[in-house]
Order: C-alpha cells, then sequence, then structure tokens
C-alpha cells in the first residue's frame, strides 16, 4: 500500500468529503421537508392527497435513484428545467429520500396509540391541537432512530451523484485513480471518510435520542 | 317536581357493517345522578359511553346535554367547534388511562385548562394543584405517567378530567385494568366524587361498587337495556331472565 500517495491525497479528498458532507445536509434536509409533506398527504381526510402521497412514495422507492437523477439532469433541459450538477443532485436526492422518510414519519405517527388522540379530544381539544400537543411529540421521538437509518443511507446515496459529475468522494476517487492508477488507496481512503462522516453522524443521532427520552 | 333531564338518549342505534351493536337505546339520567351500566362483554356498553361525547358517534338517535344536542349534524367546521366546546363538558376517563406520557402530572392536568380556557401559568398550577391534591396525587405532581403505578395513573386521569370542570363524568371501565390491590384506591376518589354530587355514569364490571355507589343500575344485553332501577332492585330482584343469568354467572365467576 502506497501510505505516501495516500498522505498526499489525504488534503484534497478532504475538500470533496466536505462536499459530500454538504450534499448529504442539503438532500437532508430537503428530504425532512418533502417526508413531513408526505406523510401530511398519506394521513390526510382528503382522498386526493392521500392518492397523491402514496403516488410519490411508490413512484421514487418503485426507481432507481440513478434513474431519477439521470431523468432531472439530462432529461430536465427538454422540458426546461436547467439545473447544474450540484443542484440537480441536492434536488433530486433529497426527492428522493424524502419518499423513505415519509414512511418513517407516517409510521412513528400511526404508532402513536390511539387513546392518546382521544384523550385529547374528550378533553376538548381540536384534531389540530391533538395532533399537536400530544400526538406529534410522542412520534418525533419514535421517528429519531428510524429517521437515523434513512440519513445513514442516505450519506452513502451520495456517491450516485459522482455519475453526474458532482466532486464529491466518490467522484474525487475516481479522478485520482486516473492519474495514480491506484484504485485499492483511492477507494480505501474513500471509504475511510465515509465511515467517519456515518460515524459522527450516528453518535449525533444517538445522542439526539438520548436528550428527548422520556423516563 | 319534574326534572328537565340532564343527560338524554334517545332512539340511541349503532351498527358495524351489519352487527347492530346499539338497537333503540332510550336513557335519561338526572343531575347529580350515578349510574352504573352493567352487561356482558360486547353488549355495548362502551359503545353507548362514547356516543354521548361523540367519540363513537350512533348512525341514529340523538344525545343531549342540558337539553343541547351533542351529537348535532353540521358542516366539518362548525361541528369541530361545537363539540371541542361540548366535550369540555363532559369529562371521560378510560380502562387504560391515556395518560399523555411525554407530559408529567402536572401538564398532564394543565394541558388542557391552558389551551382552552386560557389559564396563565400561575393560575394553572394552582389548578393543577387543587385537583391533584383532590385524588391524593399532590405528591407526584412532577413525575411522569411512566412513574406511576396503574392505580395513581388513574387518579391523574381522573384529575386531569376534573380540571376541565365537568358537568358530567364518564367512566369506561376505570379499574379493569388494575391490579386488585389497586382498585380500592380508584374506587375511593369515585366515591368522593359521588358524595359531592357530580353527575357519572360508570360501565363497570364490579357490581359491589356498582350496588354502593351508584343511584340507578343499567343493564344491557345485544345492544338493548334490558332492565334498569335501583340497585338493590337490579341486583336483588331482578326481572329479566337474562339480568338474572348474568348475575348468575357473575357471582360464579367471582367465587
Ligand atoms: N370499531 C368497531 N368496529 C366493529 N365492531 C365494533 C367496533 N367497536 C365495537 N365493536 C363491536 O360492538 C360490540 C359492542 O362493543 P362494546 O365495546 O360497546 O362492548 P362492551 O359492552 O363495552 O364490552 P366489554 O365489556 O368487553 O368492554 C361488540 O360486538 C364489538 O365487537
Ligand atoms: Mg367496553
Amino acid at each position: 500500500m502506497d501510505t505516501d500517495l495516500i498522505l498526499k491525497v489525504t488534503p484534497f479528498f478532504l475538500q470533496a468529503a466536505v462536499i459530500t458532507v454538504e450534499l448529504s445536509v442539503l438532500t437532508v434536509l430537503i428530504g425532512l421537508a418533502c417526508g413531513a409533506l408526505g406523510a401530511a398527504a398519506r394521513l390526510s381526510r382528503h382522498a386526493a392527497l392521500r392518492f397523491l402521497g402514496a403516488a410519490y412514495v411508490s413512484v421514487i422507492r418503485g426507481t432507481p435513484a440513478l434513474i431519477q437523477l439521470f431523468l432531472l439532469y439530462f432529461g430536465g433541459p427538454q422540458i426546461g428545467i436547467q439545473l447544474d450538477a450540484f443542484s440537480a443532485g441536492v434536488i433530486g436526492l433529497g426527492i428522493n429520500i424524502g419518499a423513505y422518510m415519509t414512511e418513517t414519519m407516517r409510521g412513528a405517527i400511526v404508532a402513536v396509540d390511539h387513546g392518546q388522540a382521544e384523550a385529547a379530544r374528550t378533553l376538548g381539544l381540536s384534531r389540530a391541537q391533538a395532533f399537536r400537543k400530544v400526538v406529534l411529540p410522542q412520534a418525533l421521538r419514535l421517528m429519531i432512530r428510524p429517521l437515523g437509518v434513512n440519513i445513514n443511507a442516505q450519506i452513502k446515496a451520495t456517491a450516485l451523484v459522482s455519475a453526474i459529475s458532482v466532486i464529491e468522494l466518490t467522484y474525487t476517487a475516481q479522478r485520482y485513480i486516473g492519474s495514480t492508477y491506484k484504485p485499492f488507496e483511492m477507494f480505501l481512503l474513500a471509504g475511510v471518510l465515509y465511515l467517519a462522516i456515518i460515524t459522527v453522524t450516528g453518535k449525533v443521532i444517538a445522542a439526539l435520542d438520548r436528550r428527548v427520552r422520556l423516563p | 317536581m319534574t326534572q328537565t333531564p340532564f343527560v338524554e338518549i334517545r332512539h340511541a342505534q349503532k351498527s358495524y357493517g351489519t352487527l347492530e351493536v346499539l338497537r333503540d337505546v332510550n336513557l335519561t339520567v338526572n343531575r347529580g345522578e350515578i349510574v352504573a351500566i352493567i352487561g356482558p362483554s360486547g353488549s355495548g356498553k362502551s359503545t353507548l359511553l362514547r356516543a354521548i361525547n361523540d367519540l363513537d358517534p350512533l348512525s341514529a338517535g340523538e344525545v343531549l346535554l342540558e337539553g343541547v344536542q351533542v351529537n348535532k349534524t353540521l358542516p366539518p367546521r362548525a361541528y369541530e367547534a361545537h363539540i371541542n366546546e361540548m366535550r369540555q363538558h363532559i369529562g371521560m376517563v378510560f380502562q387504560h388511562f391515556n395518560l399523555f406520557p411525554h407530559l408529567t402530572v402536572r401538564q398532564n392536568v394543565t394541558m388542557a385548562p391552558k389551551l382552552l380556557k386560557r389559564l396563565g401559568e400561575a393560575e394553572a398550577n394552582r389548578l393543577a394543584e387543587e385537583q391533584l391534591a383532590h385524588v391524593g396525587m399532590l405528591e407526584r405532581i412532577d413525575y411522569y405517567p411512566s412513574q406511576l403505578s396503574g392505580g395513581q395513573k388513574q387518579r391523574v386521569a381522573i384529575a386531569r378530567a376534573l380540571a376541565m370542570k365537568p358537568k358530567l363524568m364518564l367512566f369506561d371501565e376505570a379499574t379493569s385494568a388494575l391490579d386488585p390491590e389497586l382498585v380500592e384506591e380508584v374506587n375511593q376518589v369515585m366515591k368522593r366524587l359521588a358524595e359531592e354530587h357530580m353527575t357519572m355514569i360508570i360501565v363497570t364490571h364490579e357490581m359491589d361498587f356498582a350496588a354502593s355507589v351508584c343511584d340507578r343500575v343499567i343493564f344491557m344485553d345485544g345492544g338493548v337495556v334490558v332492565e334498569e332501577g335501583p340497585p338493590s332492585v337490579v341486583f336483588r330482584t331482578p326481572t329479566q331472565e337474562r339480568t338474572r343469568n348474568f348475575l348468575r354467572k357473575y357471582l360464579e365467576g367471582a367465587k
């Protein structure tokens, strides 16, 4: 193993890792927003919204994320959507992870015992008040860990945007292989950096979960 | 003197698909009266009780509280406002307590008064202390529900309902989920409410409690009121065969 080479390229890989972190943060934020909207739609009283929510989830989860990215980035201009690679990556992957988060959030909300909302309604709270004050605070606690699983998957999925030439970790590794012919070292280094990002994220999520856990 | 009915249920009918759970139930409860509803499992007791605050809406029939129809047919928004207002007057206690696990005992009690009656922090705290003292739970005011026994949870649930100053209290097997040694502390709280002339409708499997606390016993079977009257009559000299059968089975079970 060429450790000198690894040390030499590490600063460039760290820069790329920053891009991977940015991609992860932005896609997760978009995903959380899409997930919240999706879950609200899936649980709506209106059949049309429920249908939209269900369609979003099944279309996104039923097709490869890579195809979705290609469709947005390469196919977008054909229908008037011009995005640079980074934006296309963030939006495409954000919408993608949003479908998984929709199901996570919906699952957490329906997992709250129905008697909770019932007790709140019995006291005279409106549907909205019962949701906000009683169901949601419990559902949020339930969804932290499963959302952590979604986020873990999402960090790894940012590697996909290398296919539309966003210069993040995976793309950087591939580029350095072209000039160094050392795929073992380059992919190993990239892998270690992914592991570091994921480990830190996992710890943050576990700490958050501990912090809001009920006695 | 004729009393205007406090609670009136007229021709209550409820079906789940083809299953008729309530068939033309009529019931009147006077102010301050304590009524027990007894009957075999599946006879429609909970369904009837939950129809009173429209938690399980009737298929047909009317529920009135002080002459005001609870289960009005209104456009969604108007219904929502109406039912939320009505429910503030109707406290309900569940078999499984349904305390809010993410809130302390204090917060469980103050949440609804703060939200719906716009009580300030100090006022809400005073109210919580008063209600919790009433059910003997003041020492646990800053505990979470998970830190309480079943009997303590149910007493907090009663305090939570009472904090809205309801005119009527509904109990659906409030002691059925409790270990036998915890039943009495909840029964004591309910007896105390009875002495204070709270109007109560109590679905129960505890015949002794019904006999000692209630003014009237309603025996239901198969979605109808089979027999009703003072506990001394219904328990000692029931006129209906079905009531006798039920009570005999109950006594055999108790042995
Ligand atoms: N949501 C529902 N869907 C279908 N059937 C229901 C529903 N809720 C209740 N039932 C049925 O209605 C009947 C009456 O139920 P209810 O809960 O009122 O009985 P109960 O007298 O309270 O019995 P228990 O003593 O077991 O609590 C039962 O046959 C029950 O299976
Ligand atoms: Mg019942």
